[in-house]
């Protein structure tokens, strides 16, 4: 069913039922993400895409757009949340872009850009957190993780269907768990698309890094928000 | 494979979905979850031994590391601590001989700390397994202690005559219900076999308008029309429908879900039927919170005789589903998450259990008062129970009353009494502040709120009434509310696992005297954002307890602003940041 | 209890705002910059260096003072913007941190190490003493046999417990990221500053590494 939204006064044709941050990305508007992938089960976890619909603060890939929805993206108070929760990120885990293979690919980093972080307004916690790096074939560096569930929802054991992936304890507590024994059956295409669906630098792929030089990283060529609103971002 | 896990695999068909079923009877067996029996289950429910790991560590009761023979959890709540909390706490561990967190070394016991426990009128509490032992005191923890350790067994102790676990005197031998004042609704006598003939007789439809007419809203706590929910999960078209009871009563300071349970189960039971009629389900489900484990035999003893009455068991059904601890798990998807044997995680909404529930079936989920009103609804008529309460919020609700006053347990009161009214009767008079509705509600004081009606219009209530008189820190009380969120919140989404943490913080550096107003600035910004960005109820309620204190009593907060003055910033604290304080000694 | 003299101003309660352009326009002098590096590599101050020739056009309307390019070491007079390339990492880096916050008008952090601890901050998930044990005395590089000592004395600064971001020990106004921050957007932040604009440093100048 065709409807009209509004997104930042602009008016838009869609369809009903499309989910708000795809029909954003389509007319243009760009909405951050950090968790959704889009043609995947949504997982609502890391709430960067807050927007007001109807006045009402949601996350935007949770939405399904219906007709005369008035949305808002670009509007100072739930900018600054969606800044916030960026920077609570920055502040939780051990962010340290500098030294961090990760550095211009990553999804967090570019996002802050975006997003215009500059410092977090939360004490830095520099957390203790054991690092995994017992698979042949991947670092699991928990310092960088933001436990946004990509790898948990969307990487399995292609025999066994397992999870490879997976989560443990609760609240500031839970961390990402390895199972090192089906890593060592994952092929080199699938560790590959582990390491490039983790948006931080948290599933590395052993055996590669600093590939590109700087400058000629994949968000230095062109920014996360061009990538989302482009109309074929197969990239 | 050992047999015994074989069995207890067999038992639920090794159902990946009945795992909080599996992982109880396997901790009851082994004390914890040994790696070679975790290693055994993922072989049997095609689970990588890290998921099911990820289950285990999602909820409190259970162990991944072998613990003594007995699991002590003690009751650590704002009441408590009120009423002789640390005295208790120290005497276990003098006794115990060990610390919090950890076991003593003949394997005997292990201590724990746990929040509420759904006994607030009866503090201190602990649970020993799955006994639980009430209004504890040094001399009362060391005889207990002592005749453990001369093995009797925890229920031998707390019911010698040996009263058996399924009959309501064992349970009223473990707790006091405390029934200070009954109303028009609850706790009645009524005929259920005529009951249910005549609901089973009459047209769903027409049961769903007789909620509907009745305005009776659900007594979680958001106060959803009851009706409304029905009619919604009536409309949609499906073979498997599933009802359930939200027996997950883990708001700090309420316990009538506990006392209906224990008094009027069946009330509750046949209100699950009458539902299962109107919305078109065979199935239901009680969620029972792992804090009343104590209760289950007594429930299920009930279940059987409503079976062998014929009331239950042909065209509905009711399993309990035990929980494992996690406050959470109030939430009704992530209930249903946890019903389904996963780590009790909100689900993201929508879509929503009335089209997408219990392993995919329209669900509908109820609290235990809601369901035990429908029953008195359904027997007396949808007008007579709105002719009680206001006009939007219609009927009794039951309050669970407890810290300074004379008379603390369930009282049943219409909707729009006066807090002014609440705490007369139950003898308050010192009462200068009150927490309705838990630390999820809002902290009001009684010299501006008495006049306030409890409704959903004005002052919302789930059941939790708190109260406290003026020996009272209010700003202890919010530290403490702010890490039961931390200690409870699921981590799943960024505002709620990261901002109840740094809220928390910037509480303890306000009691440290280290807080300036930015701080206070910052908890209300801080609070905002929780409030809007948060996944479920937990992380848009959490900050509460500051932003409803920072509200109703500034003072506590702007008496304890440093007066610190010069370039570095309050909050900087130069001692710590110094080895030794300042005087660096080379050793 | 709350009987303080109202006209006392904490640091932190300063707001960060830009500099008002009718005082900028009445200033005959150049505007006094310091500059200084606490626990940094000085990576923050070549950067600075290479803002070029258009550090030339930024000298018509600055000067500096404090700086270790004036080889200058206390603040001469009142500056307008000190510029703190470093966290804090030692008890010398607290002083002369307080020293500039005292005597300049707006502080700006300049580079990770400033924002957030950065390379340095890397030793706060570990005790002190490991560190000092594993630099001076398992070190690969000490001499076996050697007397085991943790350099100590008192012209050696302390060092702090852990390193901190210049903003958790004083108030900073503003803050330009960046392993080191391009010399882009060095001068776009001092620029906008010193022609009383809004800072605004946009997303295609804001790197972290």
């Amino acid at each position: 069913m065709t409807i009209q939204i509004s997104i930042d006064g602009k008016q838009i044709t869609t369809t009903a039922g499309k989910t708000l941050v795809d029909v954003a990305a389509e007319n243009g508007i760009y909405i951050p993400t950090l968790c959704y992938v889009k043609n995947k089960t949504c997982l609502g976890t890391c709430r960067v895409c807050s927007v007001k619909v109807s006045g009402n603060v949601m996350s935007a890939c949770t939405v399904a757009v219906s007709d005369g929805m008035k949305v808002e993206v670009d509007e100072p108070e739930v900018s600054d949340m969606r800044k916030a929760l960026v920077e609570c990120l920055f502040t939780e885990g051990n962010h340290n872009c500098p030294s961090c293979e990760k550095s211009g690919r990553c999804e967090l980093q570019a996002v802050g850009y975006e997003v215009g972080m500059v410092v977090s307004r939360f004490p830095y916690r520099f957390p203790v957190r054991e690092r995994n790096h017992t698979s042949g074939k991947i670092w699991l560096e928990r310092d960088r993780c933001i436990l946004c569930l990509r790898c948990v929802e969307f990487i399995h054991d292609a025999e066994s269907g397992k999870k490879i992936f997976s989560l443990s304890k609760r609240g500031a507590k839970a961390r990402i768990e390895i199972d090192t024994e089906l890593v060592e059956s994952m092929s080199a295409g699938q560790v590959k698309v582990a390491a490039n669906l983790c948006p931080v630098g948290c599933i590395i792929e052993k055996g590669h890094g600093f590939n590109e030089p700087i400058g000629q990283r994949k968000y230095e060529k062109k920014s996360i928000r061009e990538r989302a609103v482009a109309k074929n971002n197969n990239e | 494979m050992n047999t015994q896990i074989k069995l207890i695999l067999k038992r639920y068909c090794s159902d990946r979905t009945r795992l909080l079923d599996i992982l109880w009877d396997l901790q009851g067996l082994y004390g914890y979850f040994p790696e070679a029996v975790v290693t055994q289950l993922s072989e049997s429910l095609n689970m990588s031994a890290n998921d099911i790991y990820g289950v285990i560590s999602f909820y409190h009761f259970f162990h991944d590391r072998p613990t003594g023979r007995y699991k002590i959890y003690l009751s650590d709540t704002v009441i408590a601590r009120m009423n002789g909390y640390e005295e208790v706490r120290t005497a276990l561990e003098q006794e115990a001989n060990c610390h919090f967190g950890g076991t003593d070394e003949t394997g005997t016991f292990s201590l724990f700390y746990t929040n509420c426990i759904g006994l607030s009128d009866q503090e201190p509490a602990m649970l020993i397994d799955d006994v639980v032992f009430t209004q504890l005191s040094p001399g009362k923890v060391r005889v207990i202690l002592s005749q453990l350790r001369q093995n009797k067994t925890p229920a031998e102790i707390v019911n010698p005559e040996g009263l058996p676990s399924s009959e309501l005197a064992y349970v009223e031998r473990l707790v006091k219900s405390n029934i200070r004042h009954k109303g028009a609704v609850f706790f009645k006598k009524i005929n259920h076999r005529v009951l249910l003939d005549k609901c089973l007789n009459q047209l769903p439809e027409h049961i769903v308008e007789n909620m509907i007419a009745s305005h009776i809203r659900g007594r979680g706590g958001a106060g959803f029309p009851t009706g409304l929910k029905w009619q919604l999960c009536r409309d949609v078209e499906a073979e498997d429908k599933v009802v359930i009871c939200n027996a997950d009563e883990g708001e700090p300071g309420t316990f009538k879900d506990r006392v209906l349970l224990t008094h009027s189960p069946r009330d509750v039971f046949v209100g699950m039927i009458i539902a299962g009629h109107a919305i078109g389900s065979n199935y239901g489900l009680l969620y029972l919170r792992a804090e009343y484990r104590y209760l289950k035999d007594y429930l299920e003893y009930q279940l059987q005789q409503l079976r062998t009455e014929g009331l239950l068991g042909i065209d509905f059904d009711i399993r309990i589903q035990m929980g494992a601890g996690a406050y959470v798990c109030g939430d009704e998807t992530a209930l249903i998450e946890s019903c389904e044997g996963k780590r009790g995680v909100p689900r993201v909404k929508p879509p929503f259990p009335i089209q997408n529930g219990y392993l995919g079936r329209p669900t509908n989920v109820n609290n235990v008062e809601t369901f035990a009103a429908v029953t008195t609804i359904m027997e007396r008529g949808a007008q007579w129970y709105r002719s009680m309460g206001t006009k939007e919020s219609s009927g009794t609700r039951l309050l669970s009353v407890s810290g300074d006053c004379a008379q603390p347990g369930i009282y049943e009161v219409e909707w729009g009494i006066t807090l002014g009214e609440i705490l007369d009767m139950v003898g308050a008079q010192d009462a200068s502040a009150v927490q309705v509705s838990g630390p999820s509600g809002e902290c009001v004081s009684v010299a501006k709120d008495a006049e306030r009606e409890l409704c959903y219009d004005d002052l919302s209530c789930n059941g939790s009434f708190m109260i406290f008189d003026q020996r009272q820190d209010l700003l202890r009380v919010v530290q403490e509310f702010m890490r039961f969120f931390v200690d409870e919140s699921c981590g799943i989404c960024v505002p709620c696992r990261v901002g109840n943490v740094e809220l928390l913080r910037k509480v303890d550096r306000l009691i440290d005297g280290k807080g300036c107003q930015k701080d206070l600035d910052d908890l209300v910004s801080w609070g905002k954002l929780l409030r809007a960005t948060s996944r479920c109820g937990l992380g848009t309620t959490s900050a509460k307890p500051i932003l409803t204190t920072l509200d109703t009593f500034p003072g506590i907060y702007q008496n304890i602003l440093t007066r610190k003055q010069g370039t570095l910033l309050a909050s900087f604290d130069l001692k710590e940041a110094l080895p030794d304080g300042g005087r660096f000694r080379e050793e | 209890m709350n009987n303080l003299p109202k006209k006392e101003c904490f640091s932190h309660d300063l707001p960060g705002t830009p500099m008002d352009s009718t005082v900028l326009a009445g200033r005959s002098e150049k505007i006094p910059v310091a500059t200084i590096a606490l626990c940094g590599c000085w990576g923050c101050t070549l950067s600075f260096l290479d803002m070029d020739e258009k550090l030339l056009a930024l000298l018509e309307k600055i000067t500096i003072n404090r700086s270790s390019l004036t080889d200058i070491k206390r603040i001469t007079k009142r500056c307008m913007i000190g510029f703190v390339e470093g966290g804090v990492a030692n008890v010398d880096n607290i002083e002369t941190l307080e020293h500039f916050r005292e005597n300049c008008d707006i502080l700006i952090s300049v580079g990770a190490c400033a924002v957030w601890g950065g390379v340095p901050a890397m030793r706060n998930d570990r005790e002190l003493l490991d560190c000092l044990v594993e630099a001076y005395i398992d070190s690969p590089t000490a001499v076996p046999g050697a007397e085991e000592i943790i350099p100590s004395h008192e012209d050696i600064p302390q060092l702090t417990n852990k390193v901190y971001p210049c903003h958790e020990v004083v108030k900073m106004d503003y803050f330009i990221p960046g392993c080191p921050p391009d010399a882009d957007a060095i001068f776009k932040v001092l620029d906008d500053l010193v022609n009383g604009r809004v800072v605004d440093l946009p997303a295609s100048l804001n790197r972290y590494d």
